[in-house]
């Protein structure tokens, strides 16, 4: 059992350290801001919902009663990274920040 | 007398099990503290708060979560697969996705919803609340992108909030 519980744990650690190691990548390479954008996005989401979801079991399974407050973590970011990310992509678009010349975009672009 | 107690019933409700949470325990001191909060901080703020929606539809709130918590699962390992491959090959797009939904509520967390999911940030709202702004990473096809966007969270999030 303990071995198992252990296993698990570290399969959600691994998992949440693995996508953000990829976002962090993503924020590192991708050509313009509002692609490099996305990368914070994925490391907040999975990111840190894999190392809360394994903080969860590991300490829920220590003999001290279900622990449940790392839940707050995941609700508090999920409520604050969408509005920081829309703050700082407005802010781009006000400033006019250049994008790959790629980017489609709407003809009535306002 | 109940509704002048208890002004904003939900908000009484989430922060009771705000409190717990915080706490970590269920013991029956912390249970009657929660609830002594629940109670003060509406009862004191209420007049503070704009109008509040209520969720018409409680089962179709867990079903709208269960969908995106599914959502952001598939667009995560998608996005991981596009951050890894060649960047050349990505084609991003500024999407403006006409909104059915007109209240503030309901616009912030579908906006949020789409920043939530990876690949897609909401960038900003038209002047005149008709548009949400979305930059993508990599869409093949906008009108269906948007479309489906629509479907899977606008049109929940219109049922349950504002019929």
């Amino acid at each position: 059992m303990e071995l198992f519980v252990e296993i698990v744990v570290s399969i959600c650690l691994l998992g949440g350290a693995a996508f953000a190691l990829v976002g962090s990548i993503g924020l590192a390479r991708l050509p313009d801001f509002y692609m490099r954008l996305h990368g914070p996005a994925k490391a907040s989401t999975l990111g840190v919902g894999g190392m809360v979801i394994g903080s969860t079991i590991f300490f829920s399974t220590r003999g001290n009663g279900l622990s449940l407050h790392e839940i707050l973590v995941v609700v508090f970011l999920f409520i604050t990274a969408p509005i920081s990310a829309h703050i700082v992509a407005k802010a781009a678009l006000h400033l006019q920040l250049p994008t790959v010349a790629r980017t489609r975009r709407p003809e009535n672009k306002s | 007398m109940m509704r002048r107690l208890f002004p904003r019933p939900e908000l009484s409700g989430i922060l009771w099990g705000l409190w717990l949470l915080l706490v970590n325990s269920v013991s029956f001191g912390q249970i009657l503290l929660g609830a002594f909060w629940a109670w003060l901080i509406p009862f004191y703020t209420h007049s503070f708060w704009p109008g509040v929606m209520s969720l018409r539809k409680p089962w179709l709130g867990l079903k709208f979560l269960g969908v995106v918590m599914v959502d952001i699962l598939i667009a995560n390992a998608i996005v991981a697969r596009l951050v890894l491959s060649n960047s050349e090959r990505l084609q991003p797009a500024f999407m403006l996705m006409p909104l059915d939904v007109k209240e503030d509520f309901t616009i912030t967390l579908l906006a949020s919803t789409i920043s939530l999911t990876p690949g897609t940030v909401s960038a900003d709202l038209t002047a005149d609340r008709r548009h949400l702004l979305i930059h993508s990473l990599h869409v093949d096809d906008i009108e269906q992108t948007i479309a489906q966007m629509k479907q899977r969270y606008e049109a929940p999030l219109k049922e349950m909030f504002e019929c």
